[in-house]
């Protein structure tokens, strides 16, 4: 973000950056071509860009990060005008990170490990994303995920989280969708909006996804995010437990301030000896 | 294979309005990819004969052949009582067989430039859309708003609402028909704005897509569609 001051009437706003992907334009070549990303990233990505600025310079959105914006956004399902272009602006850049030149190969130790436990193996993992990717209907994108003591519905927690709760599952979401919302952690993600692969495969939605998944997804990357994801539950779950605990000591202190109170009643209702 | 025997012209198909033509599998009623009324390259320079191609060959007859193995599947699933897969294919009807019915209507919406095409609209059409919208370049307006601010995919329609007995501007989402939205609604004239009706050409210039349609739109069509409708 940048903070520009403006001379005059004195005004901070805080202007959301368009984000370049981590490599040249051409580097995905010839996977992804140039002029894809020229397109995609250049004009798509750069105008939701553009018109979230728009939407929130001189309003009390402007200074929030972007994932605060896309939460407030999303209302609870009641989706503000904002959303679209702040949840497809984080899609888009998680999109990029997900991809690397000479991308593709297997993903290896923890988790390749996680992938065996919650999909039996790792080919049962790409057809799973691939399925996940045709079917959805119109625009969209397909995500591998890391659930963590969230229930199978939308922002249910679970109430009594245990290891087997905490699995990587696939989802896929239609247009700006952003399972952020429902607090899972994101670890992959490909898009299947028409304009991620028109130029390049035309109709030919399962190819550009067998060439995603065979030459351009970036496993280290995915594994990395998996690190974040399970410190982030780790995290959460200790604070659950100082929370317990604090409501727990917070309760046993105030029936001690009350035996008090009854003893000195007691006290001060005997008749002073002399 | 059958394919070939399907897509060769069929004049009993033409005059069954939509062009839906019926085949037949095991006794069911199946469909078959209609013509274009016009050649793959007769609506350059404002639609490009590639995307006419892709967009008729691949995108419209992939919605056929996967709405007639959906339809395969219900059948065997309706035999055996199997109330599970008889709902989960829903979807996949409503998807494959909404695309083949808007796409249907829409080549007849469209007409090369000196075949119609692009020709404002006569008659009680033109009189309904001057005392609804003042204009037909309002309405215009309003149509091509509606397709601009649609997100993702689906069609923006012109719309007879035959319960309220006028014109509507309605959009709908991915392969939806229109008359999922309301069933009183008569589709005169849809616009696609799925990516893959103008990409190649306008990439993400959908804006410039939306006003250059205009050109071969076939007024006189709609203008049939909505005579009869209100008889």
């Amino acid at each position: 973000k940048q903070c520009h001051l403006k001379a005059g009437p004195q005004m901070i706003t805080a202007k959301l950056e368009l984000k370049p992907p981590p490599y040249p334009l051409d580097a995905l070549e010839p996977h992804m071509s140039r002029e894809t990303l020229e397109y995609h990233w250049g004009k798509h990505h750069r105008t939701y860009v553009e018109n979230l600025n728009h939407q929130i310079v001189g309003t009390e959105l402007d200074q929030m990060t972007l994932e605060d914006l896309i939460l407030v956004s999303y209302n609870r399902g009641n989706i503000l005008p904002q959303f679209n272009n702040a949840a497809q602006i984080w899609n888009h850049e998680f999109f990029w990170e997900s991809m690397k030149p000479g991308g593709g190969g297997k993903p290896s130790g923890y988790l390749l490990e996680l992938i065996k436990r919650d999909f039996g193996n790792f080919e049962a993992l790409v057809k799973e994303l691939k399925s996940a990717a045709s079917s959805q209907f119109g625009s969209g994108w397909a995500w591998l995920m890391y659930k963590a003591n969230r229930l199978d519905v939308g922002n249910a927690v679970n109430p009594r989280p245990q290891e087997e709760d905490k699995k990587l599952v696939v989802v896929k979401s239609p247009n700006a969708g952003n399972p952020l919302v429902w607090d899972y952690s994101p670890l992959l993600t490909i898009d299947v909006w028409e304009h991620a692969y028109y130029i390049d495969f035309q109709n030919r939605r399962a190819d550009y996804i067998t060439v995603f998944m065979e030459k351009l997804v970036s496993w280290e990357v995915v594994s990395l995010r998996l690190e974040l994801a399970k410190a982030r539950a780790s995290e959460r779950e200790r604070e659950e437990e100082r929370r317990k605990r604090e409501e727990e000591d917070g309760y046993s202190a105030g029936s001690e301030a009350e035996e008090m109170y009854l003893e000195s009643e007691t006290d001060e209702s005997e008749p002073e000896a002399e | 294979m059958a394919l070939r025997s399907i897509l060769s012209k069929n004049t009993i198909a033409r005059s069954v309005g939509l062009g839906l033509r019926l085949g037949h599998v095991r006794g069911l009623k199946t469909l078959s990819l209609p013509d274009l009324p016009y050649g793959y390259g007769a609506l350059e320079p404002v639609i490009s004969e590639e995307i006419m191609h892709l967009h008729h060959l691949k995108h419209h007859l992939t919605y056929v052949t996967n709405y007639n193995k959906a339809l395969e599947l219900l059948d065997v699933a309706m035999g055996k009582g199997d109330a599970q897969t008889v709902v989960k294919l829903q979807s996949l009807i409503k998807f494959n067989g909404g695309g083949h019915i808007n796409h249907s209507i829409f080549w007849n919406n469209l007409a090369p430039t000196g075949e119609g095409g692009g020709e404002p609209p006569e008659g009680p059409l033109a009189g309904a859309i001057d005392k609804q919208f003042i204009s037909l370049g309002k309405l215009i307006d309003k149509i091509n708003a509606e397709g601009a601010a649609l997100q993702g995919s689906g069609w923006v329609w012109l719309a007879f609402d035959k319960e309220l007995g006028r014109l509507a501007v309605e959009t709908t989402l991915n392969q939806d028909p229109l008359v999922t939205k309301k069933a009183t609604l008569v589709p005169l004239l849809g616009v696609d704005v799925w990516e893959h009706a103008y990409y190649l050409q306008y990439k993400n210039v959908k804006q410039e897509y939306l006003s250059s349609i205009w050109k071969v739109m076939n007024w006189k069509y709609a203008g049939e569609v909505y005579d009869k409708s209100r008889s």
